[in-house]
């Protein structure tokens, strides 16, 4: 299992772009960290993520 | 011209993207307050509920100035702060590390680590803190590229409180200066323009108005006419009454 932005979740061996296909998620409008480790866009087809990888995937909303 | 790094703005007006009751909102009122930056904050994403992004009411072509909110210390800052410039937006970053749950003063100390690091990193830093001119002295030293004071706090509306601090950071720090958060009314942002302020950040004053897009106008117009009056240059004030009509030529004399 790993865990996406705090949940568990069943990914193992999936690539950051299928994880976030699979959420639905733009992959323009986010940013994904792996285990505090910020991967680029331009990585996400080729990142493959592994058993206990701790996923944050953030986005802007409303701020002053 | 406001300058801000690289960047050069007509607008002195930077509007917060918090708080509105509707988004779709907020393109008009963007549009009526005429500024050019709109701020922003870096949340997890929603697994469940993702389909409304705030980018989607920000017009084309605004410069997003992402803040650090929600972090409690430098090294959490720095976090966001990178997180928020893979985003792909440039390199502004407004600092706010806050760890003090009622008023959200800012902790000015682990500002000025953060900004050390990031200006060294290449961002064009904002840090927003509790008005100080020694510390703004220090973030000037470490590169950073403006100060943003606070009025009152956060979303108190309860005005420019922190005037007799600002003034002095605006007279002595060549950096522009941003009087950010606690701004209530049109009045207070031209007020702090006509003291001589390079710009004033307001969210919530507009967008809990009951008419946003007209508070955003008023701002705009508040901002426009301090900034004229503080280039213009205000009369000297007197203690006693100087006569603005002649003195001579009364009838019956």
């Amino acid at each position: 299992m790993i865990k996406v932005n705090g949940e568990e979740k069943n990914y193992v061996n999936c690539n950051i772009l299928e994880l976030i296909d699979n959420i639905e998620l733009d992959k323009n409008r986010i940013v994904v960290e792996v285990n505090k480790v910020i991967i680029p866009r331009t990585q996400f087809d080729n990142y493959t993520l592994q058993d206990k990888d701790v996923v944050e995937i953030v986005h802007f909303v409303g701020g002053g | 011209m406001l300058k801000l790094g690289e960047h050069e703005f007509e607008s002195r007006l930077i509007i917060g993207s918090g708080k509105f009751s509707n988004n779709a909102l907020m393109p008009e009122v963007i549009r009526a307050s005429g500024a050019e930056i709109v701020t922003l904050a870096l949340r997890r994403v929603n697994l469940k509920d993702n389909k409304e992004n705030v980018l989607n009411f920000i017009p084309v072509g605004l410069l997003l100035l992402p803040n650090t909110s929600g972090a409690r210390n430098a090294e959490e800052a720095i976090r966001i702060a990178r997180l928020s410039k893979e985003m792909g937006c440039g390199s502004l970053i407004k600092i706010e590390v806050i760890n003090d749950s009622k008023y959200l003063m800012p902790d000015n100390e682990e500002t000025i680590k953060a900004t050390e690091i990031l200006v060294k990193e290449g961002f064009i830093v904002l840090p927003y803190i509790t008005p100080d001119l020694i510390v703004s002295r220090k973030l000037r030293d470490v590169g950073a590229s403006a100060i943003m004071p606070l009025g009152s706090p956060i979303g108190s509306n309860r005005g420019f409180q922190t005037k007799e601090i600002v003034r002095l950071i605006v007279e002595e720090i060549n950096l522009p200066v941003i009087l950010d958060a606690g701004i209530g009314k049109p009045s207070q942002a031209c007020d702090a323009m006509e003291m001589g302020v390079d710009a004033v950040m307001v969210n919530t004053a507009i967008a809990t108005s009951d008419n946003p897009v007209e508070m955003a106008r008023a701002f705009k117009l508040a901002v426009e006419a301090g900034r004229i009056a503080f280039e213009a240059k205000l009369g000297l004030t007197r203690e006693s009454a100087v006569a603005s009509s002649p003195l001579t030529g009364f009838l019956d004399e």
